[in-house]
């Protein structure tokens, strides 16, 4: 399979982004491969717009049978959530499990005014009723297939296919 | 009953005998050794091959629970115990409920063992009545009774003056004092060595000097009354030094360690295990290895099991609030072979810690197996295997720290006066 | 011997009952999630929904308050439902032993039970009791553990200095009888602090300290010396009089934390209490409430601690 150049799939997005943003805008990227978009996004627009992270691992459904990540990092919301503009950015999405606990844990920081869901990649396989209002790419996979965002030595995001 | 035991290895220390003999007895007695006397028809052949046959053992302390603490264990089931250990003679303390102050109490007690035609039974009579350390016990009458000595079990005695007169008393009579050195002050609140380990685990420490201050306390006051005392438990190398420095100035004084105390330190507590909870202590490494160096030098004078059933509910609760004490009297044998093999002793001087040992310091003519004598044996199988758990004991205790540990060294059949009185 | 009960056979942490016996990368990496709780307090939503469901009970054996609130505050932030035992000394003598008094409260469905206890090694003796996906935490045994006490000063610690591997730190008081003491000398000696010193009268430390890896210092005035980190342990009423101390006064002129005293430190040093503190006795009331001291913080930090060892526990399989 031919896999998109997450350049493109970033000049694109900030493109369709940019008349999208309003006065309260703020983006929030889940970690990690979230917060690389949206820091990456964040460059692209200006460099200006609040920057947020969020560290899903004590929303996450999966606890019981998973445990907690070995590596939890903080959550770091420094604007105030009340009234926000929420765009929520990951990197992949998948079942929409991440983005669920996601939205959980931003409304424990208070009442945001909206939230739009940006994603570089929709690998499809949902399981809940959650669609991404801005897409880098749609990707079909096979459910042993995975995409992983990382980054590279020159901190450009890479993509990479792995099969289990 | 006329029995002739072949094959097997008999090992005297008393005699200095280690062959492989026949064994002949009658009426209670040895009849004969190799070869059978004239006219002997046996009524029951044994075949001792592989076995050693020794002296019946006997224990020098093991608690039988009787009268007052029948929920921890029976006479039964603890001469049960003894007898499957292949002990044939053993001295109880006198902390029983009633404690042994009493001479229609020991009498009761004598008789009660005596039916059930296992071991001998050896009370030790309370040094004070009540073991409260106020009053003198009356010695002499329970000396008729039937008791062997005198002891204060782990009872403290605080009033020095008592405690001379009560020595100065015993030793009118020619009585031996049986006492367990410790200053009761230093070890009031403790529950285990004051060293390292009991540091590290935040229990409450006994020093060991709470034991060589209360040795050095007997053994000037028996320098004063010219008492004999037996020196229960020790448990300190400084307690061992004190001991060999008494013997060598001649002063009448004999010593032995439990089996506890012969092997284990207080390392062996791991993570606060409650069977490790035992009077005295369990103290350092090196006390340990003093006490087992003792052993082969002979200022430790005996093993004995200090056999203490404990209720298993007792040990299932916190370090600090478990009863102390460990069951014995089946771990006498393999423990005392186990140090001999580890300190490369041979087994006549192993099984001499348990047989004429014990019986010189009782002045009983037993441990040995000479023509004409008393017949007490045990045969054991010095190779065979067994797991120490609970199903494996005849004990109503079941609590030992050596629950889990493979043994080396299992009875096969004990006789008491010549008679079965266990067979595996 | 038994085997350790407290971490499962891969490894992770099964109970938390002593910081003996675990990894400087397993600490910090406690520390680690609790640095995620601490900005989750700083929140207007304190709560996190981990442990939604689940049951946590806290097993007071001997009073306090302090402790049992923060647990109490920890569970509830986690979403979790919270019982608080207090089992007076009386009710125990009552006759139900604790592993029935535990195997009580399992059978109401606990899946957490924090412990404190007056004898050394009750956590232990619970945790080899209690059924596989029950964890136990120690909140106190005896005088052997109070590990969370511990974790949570070590996080202060880090907060502050950064760097163990730099530091000298300086425990005073009754070492002999404190949980508190020995859990902080397992932590820092495991996180490789260089020097670790215990200050205090000979009578109140305990035989073979030195073997935990402390240097020892009778002379408060020598053992302050140049370091980075004062850690004051609290002395009990009981001691202050009798066969291991004369008076509270002469306790103070000797090893109370004065302003003098705390000059001969780094002038950046921090000051520890775990609390509660016996002003005028440990600590003078000018060096609590001055700028080198960090008690307070240590009491949010606590909770933060409690949290994240809670959510590993409940975690583990």
């Amino acid at each position: 399979m031919q896999l998109p150049d997450p350049e493109q799939l970033l000049s694109q997005l900030a493109s369709a982004l940019k008349p999208r943003l309003r006065a309260n805008t703020a983006l929030v990227g889940i970690h990690s491969g979230g917060a690389w978009v949206a820091q990456q996004l964040r460059q692209r627009l200006g460099g200006t717009l609040p920057l947020g992270t969020l560290d899903i691992s004590f929303y996450r459904d999966d606890f019981s049978s998973v445990g907690l990540h070995p590596q939890v990092r903080p959550s770091d919301i420094a604007f105030a959530m009340d009234d926000a503009h929420i765009i929520l950015i990951d990197d992949v999405l998948h079942t929409g499990r991440t983005v669920r606990a996601a939205m959980n844990e931003l409304f424990d920081y208070g009442r945001p005014a909206a939230i739009e869901l940006l994603v570089l990649i929709d690998r499809g396989g949902r399981e809940l009723p959650i669609t991404a209002d801005l897409v880098g790419a749609h990707l079909d996979l096979a459910p042993n297939q995975n995409i992983q965002v990382t980054l590279d030595p020159n901190n450009n995001l890479k993509l990479s296919l792995h099969e289990r | 009953m006329k029995i002739h035991i072949k094959n097997g290895r008999l090992i005297d220390p008393k005699n200095n005998f280690d062959g492989v003999t026949d064994i002949y007895l009658a009426a209670g007695k040895v009849a004969a050794l190799g070869q059978a006397p004239d006219g002997f028809t046996a009524n029951r052949e044994i075949d001792a091959r592989n076995l050693i046959v020794a002296p019946g053992f006997i224990d020098l302390a093991a608690r039988l629970r009787e009268p007052g603490y029948e929920y921890l264990a029976t006479l039964e089931s603890e001469m049960q115990a003894a007898v499957a250990g292949g002990v044939t003679r053993l001295v109880c303390p006198p902390d029983t409920d009633p404690v042994l102050d009493e001479p229609g109490l020991v009498e009761m007690l004598k008789h009660r063992a005596k039916s059930l035609n296992q071991a001998h039974v050896y009370p030790l009579g309370a040094l004070t009545q009540g073991l409260a350390g106020k009053v003198l016990t009356e010695m002499a009458e329970l000396h008729d009774a039937g008791c062997i000595g005198f002891s204060h079990a782990n009872a403290p005695l605080i009033d020095t003056t008592l405690l001379m007169r009560a020595m100065q008393y015993a030793a009118t009579f020619g009585f031996t004092v049986w006492l367990r050195p410790e200053d009761p002050f230093l070890a009031k609140g403790g529950i285990a060595h004051d060293g390292e380990v009991a540091t590290r685990l935040g229990l409450a420490g006994i020093p060991a000097c709470a034991e060589s201050i209360a040795l050095a306390t007997i053994l000037t006051l028996m320098r004063e009354t010219g008492a004999r005392v037996h020196i229960c438990r020790l448990s300190s190398r400084a307690g061992v030094e004190l001991v060999r420095q008494a013997k060598a100035d001649g002063l009448p004084v004999t010593c032995d360690i439990s089996i506890n105390h012969a092997h284990l330190c207080d390392m062996d507590i791991g993570y606060f295990d409650s069977n490790a909870n035992l009077i005295p202590p369990l103290r350092d490494q090196r006390d340990r290895d003093a006490l087992r160096a003792g052993l082969v030098s002979g200022v430790v004078d005996v093993l004995c099991s200090d056999h203490t059933p404990v209720d298993e509910n007792a040990k299932q609760v916190p370090f600090g609030e478990a009863e102390a004490g460990a069951t014995g009297l089946e771990l006498l044998l393999p423990l005392a072979l186990k140090w001999a093999i580890e300190q490369k002793i041979s087994l006549s001087a192993a099984l001499a810690k348990i047989t004429c040992e014990p019986a010189r310091i009782l002045g009983l003519d037993a441990g040995h197996l000479s023509v004409g004598h008393n017949a007490d044996l045990c045969l054991f199988d010095p190779a065979a295997h067994w797991r120490v758990a609970a199903p494996a004991l005849k004990s109503q205790g079941k609590n030992t720290p050596f629950l889990g540990y493979e043994m080396l060294g299992k009875v096969r059949m004990t006789l008491v006066s010549g008679h079965v009185v266990y067979e595996s | 011997m038994t085997p350790n009960p407290q971490l499962s056979e891969d490894g992770a942490l099964r109970h938390l009952l002593t910081i003996e016996g675990l990894s400087a990368k397993l600490i910090h990496s406690i520390l680690d999630t609790a640095e995620s709780f601490v900005s989750v307090g700083e929140r207007e939503v304190k709560k996190v929904p981990l442990l939604r469901g689940k049951s946590i009970f806290n097993l007071f054996f001997e009073p306090s308050t302090r402790t049992r609130t923060t647990f109490e505050i920890a569970a509830k932030r986690l979403s979790a439902d919270v019982v608080n035992l207090n089992v007076s000394a009386s009710s125990q003598s009552k006759g139900e032993t604790l592993l029935d008094t535990v195997d009580n409260l399992a059978a109401m469905g606990a899946d957490m039970f924090v412990v404190r206890h007056a004898q050394s090694g009750a956590a232990h003796l619970i945790a080899r009791h209690v059924a596989p996906h029950i964890h136990v935490v120690n909140a106190g045994d005896g005088r052997h553990a109070h590990p969370t006490q511990g974790l949570l000063d070590m996080f202060t610690i880090r907060r502050y200095k950064q760097d163990f591997t730099k530091l000298k730190v300086a425990i005073v008081g009754d070492v002999m009888h404190s949980r508190v003491a020995r859990s902080e000398i397992h932590a820092l000696t495991t996180l490789g602090v260089p020097e670790v010193r215990v200050i205090a009268p000979r009578t109140l430390l305990p035989t073979g300290v030195e073997a935990l890896g402390v240097h020892v210092y009778n002379d408060m005035l020598q053992g302050l010396k140049d370091v980075d980190v004062v850690m004051m342990l609290r002395l009990q009423n009981e001691r202050m009089s009798g066969p291991f101390l004369p008076s509270a006064q002469e306790y103070f002129k000797s090893y109370g934390l004065t302003a003098d005293k705390l000059q001969l430190a780094k002038p950046d040093a921090i000051v520890m209490h775990p609390g509660p503190m016996n002003r005028g006795v440990e600590i003078d009331s000018s060096v609590a409430d001055g700028g080198q001291a960090v008690i307070l913080p240590q009491v949010t930090y606590g909770i933060a601690v409690r949290m994240a060892v809670m959510s590993m526990l409940a975690g583990t399989q």
